[in-house]
């Protein structure tokens, strides 16, 4: 219908599968986030690591780049667990600068004026509405962690041979696994934030805040309360996916007195309260109690 | 085949207070105003039917779907306009509305064509590339109603649509309501404090009063009934006209010094025929007062008398 007829005529066209419907909220997610250049730019530097690293990788198995650049082979890094222990850390602290930055923006402003209640009145649920905004966030993450941790594992074991491959197999269960634990505990945790504070730079700041006020609190309890467990290692996120990085890639399985598996139940913690500050918050309409 | 609404021993509670008590009837208006005080359960009615408040007791269908089972496919048919402002601030109208039709089904391209469209229908064609977060109040509730109505849905629940709005936007929406009413292709729920809004946009309307249902009563058929109701001063010897007016059928009754006349007249008689006889009688009709039942006095019984009437 052309625009100059302002009557009303209602709609007899296609209709799309229900079943994704939740696309269409990553799909706006991701055009919002990238709106913004800084954003674009830091992405583009999020995969120099995993390029530098293929440079490394090819380097090394080449022995023509080796002798033109008047290195010996043993001043090399060897490409093994902790290589790639290494870059990951890298990579999940450029993860979590970026969720840090979109996070925040995603449930917040439909909070902020009410367009929950438009959103849900549509038939999408309150599950899918999350899956929707969390959509954005793994995909972004993926893209930047165990996607590339994949791809570079590949380049190694083609350049290296399947005997590399067969004892070192380990390193590609730890990037992916490592690499989920990690974007989905972010990622819950920054929707969690958004939609708790409403307003994008405190929740930004409370997930920045959460890390650091968290792992000061973390070292006090070391110092003070338990100087000989070590519990407080606990509250400290990056120790605790440095733990985590450790058991997976280099089977280190306590640091201190703590064992790794309780860095496991810490994020699955953080993880379920995320989830249920996401299940109160949530709603078409606020109850008032 | 089933109502419109039909509605079960509804009962929905919130924070653990009851709101609505015991709902029980079936509706079958094209468009259905919900009219009571503040607290009356007004808002939880319609979103209770929307799937956001699930009963605590009974049941309620709308277009035959149960609201428990069914609510995906009830939101697939509703097209909801809340009260208080629902948008997003960051993002221009045309994508927001754009994107709440992608939500209901429509495919890109569609839902792009459909959301310039309603934006133009309902006066934002010229505001449609600015950002939700600068428009007016006025600007905001036509863009709710555009969200509500993009998807051409089967029935539209508007809560408070004039709610704010100064008279010219008001007599605007009330226009865009009759019109949308008027294609006989969609059923309207209407919410709202303002008699006269109700009055002007539906042709049935529920009166809710402490969570219980104090009347619902078909608009047209009073009005019908109401017309019917006459009081008269008439001037001159008027023993003859009313003997007359009573040989049509009309039922007369005298008040006060013979010139006061109340009249229920027959579906038959004509208020012209009333004007004929007295020039035959050589009367004159000095006033003449078609007494109309407005909603007002439907409203106010219905406070007085409480729950269950249906007028």
């Amino acid at each position: 219908m052309a625009v100059y007829k302002q009557t009303y005529k209602p709609y007899r066209g296609a209709i799309t599968v229900v079943r994704w419907r939740f696309a269409i909220l990553t799909r706006y997610a991701f055009k919002s986030a990238f709106e913004s250049r800084l954003l674009t730019s830091f992405y583009v530097l999020c995969f120099i690591p995993p390029v530098v690293a293929a440079g490394l990788m090819y380097v090394r198995y080449n022995a023509e780049a080796i002798a033109q650049l008047g290195l010996n082979g043993g001043d090399l890094i060897p490409i093994n667990g902790l290589f790639f222990n290494m870059l990951f850390r890298i990579q999940t602290a450029m993860a979590f600068m970026l969720v840090t930055f979109i996070g925040p923006g995603l449930v917040s402003p439909d909070l902020a004026n009410n367009a929950l209640s438009v959103y849900l009145s549509k038939p999408v649920s309150r599950r899918e509405y999350v899956i929707g905004k969390l959509g954005v966030l793994l995909i972004l993450t993926s893209l930047i962690t165990w996607i590339p941790g994949l791809i570079l594992f590949a380049l190694q074991t083609d350049l290296a041979g399947w005997q590399w491959f067969w004892d070192n197999s380990r390193i590609a269960v730890a990037i992916f696994t490592g690499a989920w634990l990690w974007i989905v505990t972010i990622s819950l945790l920054s929707l969690a934030a958004s939609a708790w504070f409403k307003w994008k730079p405190l929740a930004a700041a409370s997930m920045l805040g959460l890390f650091l006020v968290a792992a000061g609190f973390g070292a006090f309890a070391n110092e003070v309360l338990e100087p000989e467990r070590q519990w407080g290692l606990l509250l400290n996120m990056s120790t605790v996916i440095a733990m985590i990085f450790d058991w997976l890639f280099e089977g280190i399985r306590q640091r201190g007195n703590v064992p790794s598996w309780t860095a496991l139940a810490s994020l699955a913690t953080l993880c379920f309260a995320s989830v249920y500050l996401l299940h109160v918050k949530i709603r078409a309409c606020e109850v008032v109690r | 085949m089933s109502s419109f609404i039909e509605l079960d021993g509804l009962s929905v509670d919130l924070a653990g207070r009851p709101i609505l008590k015991d709902l029980t009837g079936s509706f079958d208006g094209r468009s259905i105003g919900l009219l009571g005080p503040n607290g009356a359960g007004k808002t939880t009615l319609l979103q209770a039917l929307l799937g956001f408040h699930p009963p605590i007791r009974g049941a309620a269908r709308i277009c035959g779907l149960d609201i428990r089972a069914n609510t995906r496919e009830i939101r697939d048919q509703i097209g909801y306009m809340p009260e208080s402002d629902a948008f997003i601030a960051g993002m221009t109208a045309i994508r927001f509305v754009c994107m709440m039709a992608e939500l209901s089904g429509l495919p890109h391209d569609a839902a792009m064509e459909r959301a310039h469209e309603v934006l133009f229908y309902t006066g934002l064609g010229e505001a449609r590339y600015r950002k939700l977060g600068a428009y007016s109040f006025g600007m905001r509730q036509m863009a709710k109603l555009a969200v509500a109505i993009v998807h051409g849905p089967r029935v539209v629940i508007l809560d408070e649509p004039t709610n704010g709005l100064d008279p010219a936007g008001r007599q605007r929406m009330l226009r865009l309501v009759q019109e949308i009413r008027d294609t006989n292709e969609i059923h309207l729920i209407i919410s709202s404090h303002l008699l006269r809004d109700i009055e002007e946009c539906c042709d049935e309307v529920m009166i809710l009063k402490d969570g219980q249902i104090a009347t619902y009563c078909n608009l047209e058929q009073q009005r019908q009934t109401n017309r019917k109701f006459l009081q008269l001063e008439t001037r001159g010897e008027n023993g003859p006209f009313l003997e007359a007016v009573e040989r049509m059928g009309c039922e007369v009754a005298i008040d006060g010094k013979n010139h006061r006349i109340k009249l229920v007249m027959p579906e038959t008689v004509e208020i012209r025929n009333l004007y004929e006889l007295a020039e035959t009688h050589t009367i004159q009709i000095r006033r003449l007062h078609c007494k109309r039942d407005s909603l007002q006095d439907i409203f106010l019984k219905a406070m007085e008398n409480g729950k269950g009437v249906k007028a």
